[in-house]
């Protein structure tokens, strides 16, 4: 395992700068936007990405939920925190990407707005798991991620909705996709994608040393006062 | 089925009864109500057709800081006296508890809401042009959405470091659609330009499945303390 | 232009950022494991 990460390494990286000389150079530039839609090709995979590592932590939530399994824990633990990342990027670009076309910073397009709710519930995720108590937290955590999966659909219909009684612009532009631009969007979202899955590799390898040394201390910590009346005893 | 029905009556009504008795919260609450109103009428004073426009948004932040307020001791008695752990090893079904408090939380609401309306009304010269029947439908439907997950995060935060905090900070990002349906229901109401039925539709969708989600999770919350 | 340019910066500045505390807690526990293992050895 540890010899196939480097060379993973290595290919994701060159994909990442093949996508963004694809991004920059290559792809066509657009006939409204200019080259400021180029932030697109990083725009979009970023959702994308964020998205499905969200649906990953909500299965992993399901799977401790009903079977208690550690690593389903742990695999929500490192998608929720990678999915955040991902999300954030996606919150920082498509407002640099609003403002020079718009004339805005935000608006409340569909897919920008259920970005922040996600971004916002998952950050609580986040804090909860920071702030509660060891044992309990991998059960609290899934069931914050079950409420949020729930959240997801009201929240995609209450925004929907709002839209149409509050006309907004839309960022990233609807109706179809050249096909050489698709062609770009879709080696971008292959090459943040295998990014993501490489980071969330190392998130994981990270978590399971974490725990392995909490435990080990916590270990430690039951058997020292044991170990100091036994070398007192000898030593009286 | 009885069970549930009967436990969760006489659980409301022990804490009614609690509560009627000693009065500290909720006089705490009225009062913070109150300054809250007072608060947002000094910041906002808007002519009388803007009010109408922004009334929505501002009664119902109002309501949800006195909500979390009113959350935020639901399980308070119940921490002092160690009931959680007794009615953990009891064969009584959790629901019938996270009912009882459910339903306490909305009656504590409502009042703090009864109270809080009057005073808006006058402050911003409100008055209804559009159906006004249906106020109450949102503002009942509204105050379940944020009572049944306020009540649930309020359990889930029992033992995590600053509780208090803890609680807006789940119960806010996930009631973001129902904030956005009550705030518009009530605009299009007292605006009359649109029509609210979609929103209380949606209020209405909200309230049935995160009340069962909650019913069906509680269990798990409680254990895991 | 410049937003383009800032669009991708921003977006390597996050993650170069998160790996790079990633990186930080890495090493903050093998001083730990090291740390613990030398303790060992002098009992």
């Amino acid at each position: 395992m540890k010899r196939v990460f480097p060379i993973l390494a290595v290919l994701t990286a060159g994909l990442l700068s093949y996508a963004l000389y694809e991004a920059l150079v290559a792809a066509p530039t657009e006939q409204t936007m200019g080259d400021v839609q180029r932030i697109f090709y990083y725009h979009v995979p970023s959702a994308w990405t964020a998205f499905i590592l969200f649906f990953v932590n909500f299965f992993a939530s399901v799977a401790y939920l009903i079977w208690r399994n550690t690593k389903a824990d742990m695999v929500a633990q490192v998608t929720a925190e990678v999915g955040v990342i991902f999300c954030t990027v996606v919150l920082v670009t498509g407002p640099i990407w609003a403002r020079p076309v718009w004339g805005i910073w935000w608006t409340w397009d569909l897919r920008l707005t259920l970005t922040l709710v996600l971004w916002l519930i998952y950050v609580s995720y986040l804090v909860l798991r920071r702030f509660s108590s060891s044992g309990q937290t991998p059960l609290l955590a899934a069931v914050l991620a079950v409420f949020g999966a729930l959240d997801v659909p009201l929240v995609y219909f209450s925004i929907w909705f709002f839209r149409t009684q509050h006309p907004q612009p839309v960022v990233g532009g609807g109706g179809s996709i050249d096909p050489r631009m698709l062609h770009v969007l879709l080696i971008n979202w292959l090459a943040f994608f295998c990014f993501a899955a490489l980071v969330c590799w190392s998130r994981y390898r990270l978590e399971v040393l974490r725990r392995e040394v909490d435990e080990t201390l916590a270990l430690e910590a039951l058997l020292e006062p044991r170990a100091k009346t036994s070398r007192s005893r000898s030593a009286g | 089925m009885s069970t549930v029905a009967s436990l969760t009556r006489a659980t409301l009504a022990k804490d009614l009864r609690l509560e009627w008795r000693s009065k500290d919260a909720i006089n705490s609450m009225l009062f913070f109500s109150l300054l809250v109103v007072v608060i947002f009428s000094f910041s906002f004073d808007p002519t009388a057709e803007e009010s109408r426009q922004i009334a929505g948004g501002l009664v119902w932040v109002a309501f949800l800081f006195a909500a979390v307020v009113a959350l935020n001791q639901t399980w308070a008695r119940e921490m002092r006296n160690q009931v959680l752990d007794a009615y953990r090893v009891s064969p009584a079904p959790p629901n019938a508890l996270f009912l009882a408090k459910v339903l306490g939380n909305f009656i504590f609401v409502t009042v703090l809401q009864a109270l809080m309306t009057p005073l808006f009304i006058v402050f911003y010269n409100l008055r209804a042009l559009g159906p006004a029947y249906q106020l109450p439908i949102v503002a009942g439907l509204g105050t379940w959405a944020l009572v049944v997950n306020g009540t649930f995060f309020a359990a889930m935060s029992l033992r995590t470091r600053s509780r208090e905090i803890m609680l807006p900070l789940l119960l806010f990002p996930v009631s973001i659609p129902a904030l956005l349906a009550m705030v518009e229901a009530t605009g299009a109401i007292l605006t009359g330009e649109f029509s609210a039925k979609f929103w209380i539709v949606l209020l209405a969708a909200y309230d049935v499945v995160f009340t069962i989600a909650s019913l069906f999770l509680f269990g798990f919350v409680l254990q895991a303390e | 232009m410049n937003y383009l340019y800032a669009a991708y910066i921003a977006t390597w500045a996050i993650h170069i950022g998160y790996l790079s505390t990633l990186l930080r807690r890495y090493t903050r526990l093998r001083n730990e494991i090291h740390e613990f293992k030398a303790r060992i050895e002098d009992k």
